[in-house]
């Protein structure tokens, strides 16, 4: 049953082949058995899942179950799940069970789908390889010894593995695209504001946005008609009709327009990758697309602008964290001071502290204008590089990130190493709009990533041509050998 | 060496809305600790804000009561501090596009002099919680209670206009009489609902450069505001003729042990990092909401004052003081209404009820007698029912919740009886029941007889058990008496 | 490019941070490299470009000023590191 995508699961349960039930004990199985080699999960609610499952199977024989109705997903651990600890892969959130649920949580509690459990994830989000989770890292199932990406990597890497055939995931700098690529699966960050992040624990306000993870566009699609809806809770989300996004995936690609932007293809970018992205872009001309040439001339200084604005907002956003209403608080404070340094220093792990002093340092006096003034300002640049891009093409592709998945601790001390693996991806966050990742090849055994980026709103253009790219490729249905030894079914 | 004062004000409405400015909590004054205090008030993780609509327009209509510039768009930033009542560790405010810009407000002295103070602008923003230093809980910590977190202020900040207390409290005043005129805010000073943070700086006279300037915070009466500049004005002066200078920083001033001194604590890495908050959007009101506002603007107490003069024949001074204040306009209107004697309502609003209320430090709004109340009293006494003394009886009993003043005249039969003939009846009946006296009063040389009238008065006030009208026996009998003589 | 001591010492204080003074040295040359890193944007011309602090041209939604929380401080306050008689707890606040 793992190896079905979502829509096949769909069909099987409306049908009866299986129930929701047997579903979730078939996955709930494959976690207990297989994530111990991949610490994807971490947090299981198996007694919550079987009694959604049955509660999906009682509205499956009475008919008119919604699509994903008894299907069994993963939530990163970013969104808050009423009564089942969210921990953003922080300490400082380790004993934190919230009395509330993210919308994105209700929604899929709404439509009848099964939550197996949450994932792990780069602590608060930060993090591009999931080896800044308090809960260690997350094994890439493709290459053990190697990343799965991040921030979102713990869902990434379930999907992968087949411990859930779809999760949610977020994107603040390509949290959703990078993993997905590294991970060989199907990831889509929507347009910022389609998306509610009420109850999504902010990391950068103005670029966060949740998104599907799944094998197929299609399955993607079938999770984006249930996480995308206007929620009046959220000043940010756009109030504006959710359309069906399985609708256009049949449509042809014919005389679609495809900007190829040259910086997406400079120095940095690995051989293989290169091949593996050029070869996708033929199969899409082969399909009656067109390749158009464009420029986005600032797209390098997307990485700066980004290291500049995340931080700043983060600085503020994780301000909250201070030991006083709930989450982490050290030992035996000795005074207010000691309470507020010692629980920060303690329940943030490195890359979350440096951050939060980076934003300190770019909004500090003297610095703003020079930092923050100057990245809202390149971030505006950067937009504009897109808005002229889409008067001319349809959607934009290129690599999602420079190389496959590389191995834990290989990016060294450097942090600036790491923040480099966003540049093809940060530039959509910074101008918000939507982005994608879609399995086109393998380089040494790992798979490879294509981004397809759109044009506001236009996700479900972008879906309809990875689902047609996938009806004529079998990227996304490879499967990592080290799962294949796994429950069958 | 004279000197002079300068002095400008920071002033925080809180604004009368049902909730907070970002979330749906309730801001009812009083409740429990913390049980009105959301997931958004608490910053739990991942909460976001949406902003109060009633805000929003509760300080466009105060924007349109200063005649200030109305920022059609304005914007929200975050001030990034840490304080255990602050709970998202910023404080959501305004700075580069606050909703309300320059205006001004003009201020009325004591020597009849006025004055116009200019608003540099007004901003909207969150109050942050309360920090409890004493309670229940054990020694050594601090209670917080985020009740009042997120309740909307507006902050008014002006120039710095003022150069004495009087002017400095004529002003804050004259701000409280309009943000209740206009019903934005409830004026409750002592549950903190405007708050006052005055800068002071003085300089030689004559001189064009401002000093140092140091702020007192949160001021919450006009006495302590008061107290306040006087003791930082000389102490500023007797600082700089020492020799030494003053040094810009917050001071906090305990208006119970009259102490005043600085607040060092947070003067240390005074960096707020202010930015926009990306949670919230540019905020946009219509040229049609504007209009709408200003159409419905409630009456300004200087057109209210004016249209007290008018309408009731009232003084200046009395117009002054029941137009000045909303609430007690709104009363006087209402017993005068219901009185049919706007004079004698507003003597009675003044005087008596106003005494009582101040003595018990209770606001008009907390008043046992209402203003129907009041109103049906001094009817009473206008036809002449009750004297004098007998309504002060009847306002007691009022005070003291026995009902409206015709409940308490009949059930404590205050009847004053002012029919002629009866009246007559009685004063004929008791001079004949008091031969004695009336020879007594005969054979009184006529220089001295007035005096004698007091006794004969209390025969007749105690034959009609107190309900004769005195000034109408006081007539009937000295008439009376002359005849005989 | 690393910051000086002081910098970094200040920072800790605005954010709340306790910085181990082993570490520092690190943290300094750490944060440098990312500073280098974002010292590129200095290069880049952006007179008269508009700063861009949402990525959607929308505008602020207003919410009815009607209640609609209730009282939760029970299952607020279960998740709290230390509460009494329905406050937060923290030591001592000097003013």
């Amino acid at each position: 049953m793992h190896n079905l995508t979502i829509a096949q699961l769909a069909k099987g349960l409306q049908s009866k082949d299986f129930s929701s039930v047997e579903l979730t004990q078939h996955f709930l199985a494959r976690i207990a058995e297989l994530n111990p080699a991949y610490n994807a999960v971490i947090t299981v609610t198996a007694e919550q899942a079987l009694k959604a499952a049955a509660a999906a199977d009682k509205r499956l024989a009475a008919g008119n179950a919604p699509a994903l109705c008894g299907i069994p997903i993963l939530h990163k651990d970013i969104f808050c799940t009423n009564g089942v600890r969210t921990s953003c892969g922080s300490k400082m959130l380790d004993n934190f069970i919230p009395p509330y649920s993210a919308t994105v949580v209700e929604n899929f509690e709404q439509a009848g789908a099964v939550v197996l459990g949450k994932t792990n994830m780069d602590e608060f989000a930060m993090g591009s390889s999931n080896e800044t989770s308090f809960y260690g890292p997350v094994k890439n199932p493709w290459a053990i010894d190697c990343v799965p990406g991040g921030s979102s990597g713990g869902s990434a890497a379930a999907v992968a593995a087949r411990l859930a055939p779809g999760a949610t995931a977020t994107d603040t700098g390509g949290s959703i695209r990078q993993p997905a690529a590294l991970c060989g699966i199907t990831g889509l960050k929507p347009t910022y504001g389609r998306v509610s992040r009420w109850g999504m624990i902010a990391f950068a306000s103005s670029l966060d946005q949740g998104g599907p993870m799944a094998r197929t566009a299609e399955d993607c699609a079938l999770l984006l008609n249930c996480m995308a809806s206007y929620d009046d809770k959220d000043s940010t989300c756009i109030d504006r009709d959710v359309p069906d996004y399985s609708a256009d995936l049949n449509n042809s690609i014919k005389g679609l327009k495809i900007g190829v932007p040259k910086e997406y293809f400079s120095d940095g970018l690995h051989a293989g990758t290169e091949d593996a992205v050029r070869s996708a872009l033929a199969e899409l001309e082969a399909q009656g697309a067109e390749l158009v040439e464009i420029s986005l001339p600032n797209s390098a200084l997307s990485v700066p602008a980004y290291y500049v604005i995340a931080p700043a907002e983060a600085s503020a956003n994780l301000s909250r964290f201070d030991g006083v209403k709930y989450g982490y608080r050290c030992e035996d404070p000795k005074d207010l001071n000691d309470l507020y340094t010692r629980t920060r220093a303690e329940g943030f792990g490195e890359e979350v502290q440096r951050r939060i002093l980076i934003g300190t340092y770019c909004l500090s006096a003297g610095y703003y204008d020079a930092y923050y003034g100057k990245a809202q300002q390149v971030r505006q640049l950067i937009q504009q590089d897109f808005e002229k891009a889409f008067a001319q093409v349809d959607v934009i592709m290129g690599p999602t990130c420079p190389s496959p998945a590389f191995k834990f601790g290989s990016k060294g001390d450097d942090p600036v190493a790491m923040y480099l693996e966003d540049i093809y991806t940060i530039a959509t966050n910074l101008a918000g709009l939507p982005g994608m990742s879609v399995p086109c090849g393998m380089v040494e055994s790992k798979p490879v990533g294509l981004q397809i980026i759109g044009n506001y709103f236009d996700e479900a253009r972008m879906l309809n041509v990875a689902h047609q790219y996938q009806q004529a490729t079998d990227w996304h249905d490879q499967m990592p050998e080290s799962i294949q030894q796994g429950a069958e079914s | 060496m004279s000197w002079e004062t300068v002095i400008g004000l920071e002033v925080h409405v809180q604004l009368a809305t049902k909730t907070k400015i970002f979330s749906g909590a309730s801001t009812a004054f009083g409740a429990e600790p913390n049980t009105q205090a959301c997931a958004i008030d608490l910053a739990m993780p991942g909460t976001l804000p949406v902003l109060n609509k009633q805000a929003v327009h509760y300080a466009v209509m105060f924007g349109l009561a200063i005649d200030a510039e109305i920022g059609q768009e304005s914007a929200f930033e975050r001030k990034n501090y840490f304080y255990p009542d602050l709970p998202k560790g910023y404080q959501t405010t305004q700075l580069e596009k606050p909703i309300v810009g320059r205006g001004n407000v003009e201020i009325q002295l004591a020597d009849g002099r006025s004055k116009n103070i200019r608003i540099h602008h007004a901003h909207l923003e969150e109050d942050a919680g309360k920090s409890l230093h004493e309670g229940n809980f054990r020694h050594g910590v601090t209670g917080i209670d985020l009740n009042r977190a997120g309740t909307p202020l507006i902050e008014i900040v002006s120039e710095p206009d003022m150069s004495s207390a009087e002017e400095a409290i004529a002003f804050a005043k004259k701000l409280h009489s309009i943000v209740t005129s206009i019903g934005i805010c409830d004026g409750e000073m002592s549950q903190g609902s405007m708050r006052f943070d005055v800068n002071v700086s003085v300089r030689p006279t004559g001189a064009t450069e401002l000093g140092t300037r140091t702020e007192t915070k949160n001021l919450n009466s006009f006495k302590f505001m008061e107290e306040a500049i006087a003791k930082e004005v000389e102490r500023q002066i007797d600082l700089i003729e020492d020799g030494g200078s003053v040094i810009q920083e917050t001071r906090l001033y305990n208006g119970d042990t009259k102490v005043a001194r600085s607040m060092r604590s947070k003067e240390e890495a005074n960096d707020y990092r202010y930015f926009p908050c990306p949670d919230l959007l540019p905020v946009i009101v219509s040229d049609e909401t504007i209009e709408e506002l200003r159409r419905n603007l409630p009456e300004l107490p200087d057109a209210r004052q004016a249209r007290f003069v008018e309408q009731y024949g009232l003084s200046d001074y009395d117009a002054g003081v029941l137009g000045g204040d909303a609430a007690m306009a709104a009363y006087f209107e209402i017993a005068s209404e219901k009185s049919g004697n706007a004079k004698l309502a507003a003597n009675w609003t003044m005087g008596e009820l106003a005494a009582r209320l101040n003595n018990q430090d209770l606001s008009i709004n907390k008043s046992p007698v209402n203003a129907e109340q009041l109103g049906g009293l001094v009817a009473r006494i206008a036809d002449n029912s009750i004297s004098g003394k007998m309504a002060k009886e009847v306002f007691e009993g009022m005070w003291a919740g026995e009902g409206s003043a015709d409940e308490i005249i009949e059930a404590r039969g205050l009847v004053q009886v002012s029919d002629s003939g009866a009246l007559e009846q009685m004063v004929t009946d008791v001079l004949a029941a008091n031969q004695t006296m009336v020879d007594d009063y005969i054979n009184t040389e006529e220089a001295k007889r007035k005096k004698k009238l007091g006794g004969f008065m209390g025969k007749i006030m105690q034959a009609s058990k107190g309900q004769a009208n005195p000034q109408q026996v006081n007539k009937i009998l000295a008439q009376k008496l002359n005849e005989l003589v | 490019m690393s910051i000086e001591r002081h910098e970094i010492e200040k920072l800790a204080t605005l954010s709340r941070i306790a910085i181990n003074e082993n570490t520092i040295t690190e943290v300094s040359q750490r944060l440098g490299s990312v500073l280098e890193l974002v010292d590129q944007l200095q290069a880049v011309d952006t007179s008269g470009v508009a700063a861009m602090s949402h990525p959607l041209q929308a505008t602020q939604r207003l919410r009815e000023d009607e209640v609609t929380e209730i009282n939760q401080r029970e299952a607020f306050q279960a998740i709290a590191p230390d509460t009494e008689d329905g406050l937060f707890l923290v030591p001592k606040v000097i003013e």
